[in-house]
């Protein structure tokens, strides 16, 4: 393979990075669906989050309702990520596996990534 | 009721030191030594000579003995035990009563315990293989300044084991080249970069420029990527005013790590750099630079874990701890041992890890272990198996070796991380699959197909020298 200059650009949105797994292709619902049985394997508390794209550094982004606490019932947290997703066009959606025995968040992944306006 | 009589003179240590009856209280430290007796000497006399000579004895009886309650105060040898596979030598396993040592002091504790007694005549050789360090003092210890919660909390990075590179070569680049370098590894997915351990001040390269480059690097990386940065800035340092100085201006610049190598900086100045971390919300990373001195030999010195484990009281977010797989190092159960005694609440003696006594850490942080040195992509999957998300994973040749660069072999790194870590979230066996996993995972990634083209014929495979001892026959 010929040498390839590595595209990153300050000036292109696109090259914000968004946390673990923004390294690979966009996940299939497939895919997503299997982090989301790890996350119920681990016991972990699933939560949604998302926020507009310009502010995607915060520590906070928006709460989705509460934590699903204890919710084990994937295609009932699939659907909370649909209705996250509807309801706030543009911005970027992640779901959070809270892990309360840790103190921390066993899990954290985009599931939507907005377009770059 | 009469006292007892003075009367000068030699006795053998272990009419005094010696004491099978006894049974281990909470409060005590205890310790198990692997001893290797001169010629001659009784393993009951050897062992109860090495506790006499790191608690309360000297050679020759002393009338001032009688001055006080040396029942109360002396070391008790209580068992020894067969070494799996090793004729001449034996474990010796020795409790101190609590009132020996100074609250909080790890200098203190090692005084005693690896003080003049390793150059005692009576033994050949000695090595301190574990302690166990009682409740109450671990409570008197600082511990780490924030620990992996706080650090992912901090560093905004969750399930999946953070990713580094040590900056190479070692020594002689400028400082505006060396952050380029820096630049270069993170704008590419890394989570960090690193001073090596031999990085402090030197004419080639002035701390405070390294500093102000490594963190202009920093911040146009987090700018360009989106994500949280750091470089482990080395404020090691032939004094602690100079340690000081440098790790104020880290502060005053924005840096979120610094760094120490806790062996040759001197443990009393790292705790105090550590307790300064903890004041200044500054995370520390820890190099353990001259261990394979200390450690190495397996009839001699300290075992890792027990550095380890102090170093976990001195206090330190992240600690080198062996790699399994790569260049340096690491016989794989006695790793896990020690990075289990350096993440988890309470472990429980296991022999098939190398652990000899329960240890309690009470409520204190824990360390991430950072398994660095010869390791590439195709360690990847090993890596995750082994070390899990708690840990981070240092690629310094196999991020800076990449044919097409730093920032290409930082991607190449982080896809084959996340990669590993879905597939292994997903239930597949990574030290099975690792292979079809990487290859899927390099479609999308011309970075990481070349990486594996690169490196596919790398092995280490030369044996460990300290390996746990296990029966040879």
């Amino acid at each position: 393979m010929t040498m390839q200059d590595y595209p990153s650009r300050l000036s292109n949105p696109n090259s914000r990075k968004l946390g673990t797994f923004s390294y690979l292709p966009q996940m299939t619902p497939e895919q997503i669906r299997k982090q989301i049985e790890y996350i119920v394997s681990k016991g972990w508390n699933p939560a949604i989050e998302h926020t507009e794209p310009d502010f995607a550094s915060s520590n906070y982004w928006y709460m989705w309702k509460l934590p699903m606490f204890g919710e084990s019932d994937v295609d009932a947290i699939l659907a909370e990520i649909e209705e996250c997703k509807s309801a706030n066009p543009g911005h970027h959606v992640r779901l959070v596996g809270y892990d309360n025995i840790k103190q921390t968040q066993g899990a954290n992944m985009l599931v939507h990534r907005a377009e770059a306006s | 009721m009469a006292g007892k009589t003075y009367k000068a003179g030699v006795k053998e240590y272990r009419e005094t030191y010696w004491d099978p009856n006894y049974t281990p209280r909470e409060s005590d430290f205890l310790a198990v030594f692997k001893v290797v007796p001169q010629e001659g000497v009784p393993r009951e006399e050897a062992a109860a000579a090495v506790c006499a000579e790191s608690s309360t004895a000297t050679w020759t009886t002393v009338w001032t003995d009688l001055l006080t309650d040396l029942d109360y105060y002396k070391g008790r040898a209580y068992a020894i035990e067969d070494v799996p596979g090793d004729d001449e030598a034996f474990y010796a396993f020795i409790a101190y009563p609590m009132g020996l040592f100074e609250e909080g002091s790890v200098v203190n504790v090692f005084t005693s315990l690896v003080g003049n007694v390793f150059g005692f005549k009576a033994v050949r050789f000695l090595r301190l293989e574990d302690v166990r360090f009682p409740l109450w003092f671990v409570t008197t210890c600082d511990g780490p300044p924030h620990g992996i919660q706080v650090e992912r909390d901090k560093m905004d990075k969750y399930g999946r084991a953070l990713l580094g590179c040590t900056i190479k070569p070692k020594l002689g680049l400028s400082a505006k080249n060396y952050g380029r370098a820096v630049y270069e590894c993170l704008r590419g997915g890394l989570d960090f970069t690193k001073d090596d351990e031999n990085v402090n001040s030197q004419p080639f390269m002035r701390w405070r420029d390294r500093f102000e480059f490594c963190q202009e690097a920093i911040e146009k990386a987090e700018a360009e990527t989106g994500e949280r940065k750091g470089h482990y800035l080395n404020v090691t340092a032939p004094n602690v005013e100079e340690m000081y100085k440098r790790a104020e201006f880290a502060k005053e610049i924005g840096t979120p790590i610094i760094m120490s190598d806790y062996l040759t900086l001197g443990w009393a100045a790292h705790s105090s750099l550590s307790r300064w971390c903890r004041d200044n919300g500054m995370l520390l990373h820890v190099h353990r630079a001259m261990h394979g001195v200390i450690d190495r030999n397996p009839k001699h010195g300290i075992n890792f874990r027990v550095l380890a484990k102090m170093l976990r009281l001195l206090g330190g977010d992240h600690l080198h701890s062996g790699t399994v797989v790569g260049k340096l190092e690491g016989d794989r159960a006695a790793t896990l041992g020690w990075i289990d005694l350096m993440r988890e609440r309470y472990v429980k003696e296991d022999r098939s890890r190398g652990i000899f006594f329960d240890q309690d850490w009470g409520q204190m942080p824990s360390v991430f272990p950072v398994a660095s040195g010869g390791i590439h992509v195709w360690h990847m999957p090993a890596l995750v198996s082994i070390f899990g998300d708690e840990s981070v994973l240092q690629f310094g040749g196999g991020t800076i070796g990449h044919p097409w660069g730093n920032a290409a072999g930082a991607c190449a790194n982080r896809v084959a991380l996340e990669a590993c870590t879905q597939a292994r979230n997903e239930g597949r066996v990574l030290e099975k699959e690792g292979k079809d996993i990487l290859t899927e995972a390099a479609k999308s990634s011309p970075e990481l197909k070349i990486a594996m083209e690169t490196w596919k014929e790398i092995k280490f495979e030369f044996d460990t020298v300290d390996k746990l001892d296990t029966a040879h026959r």
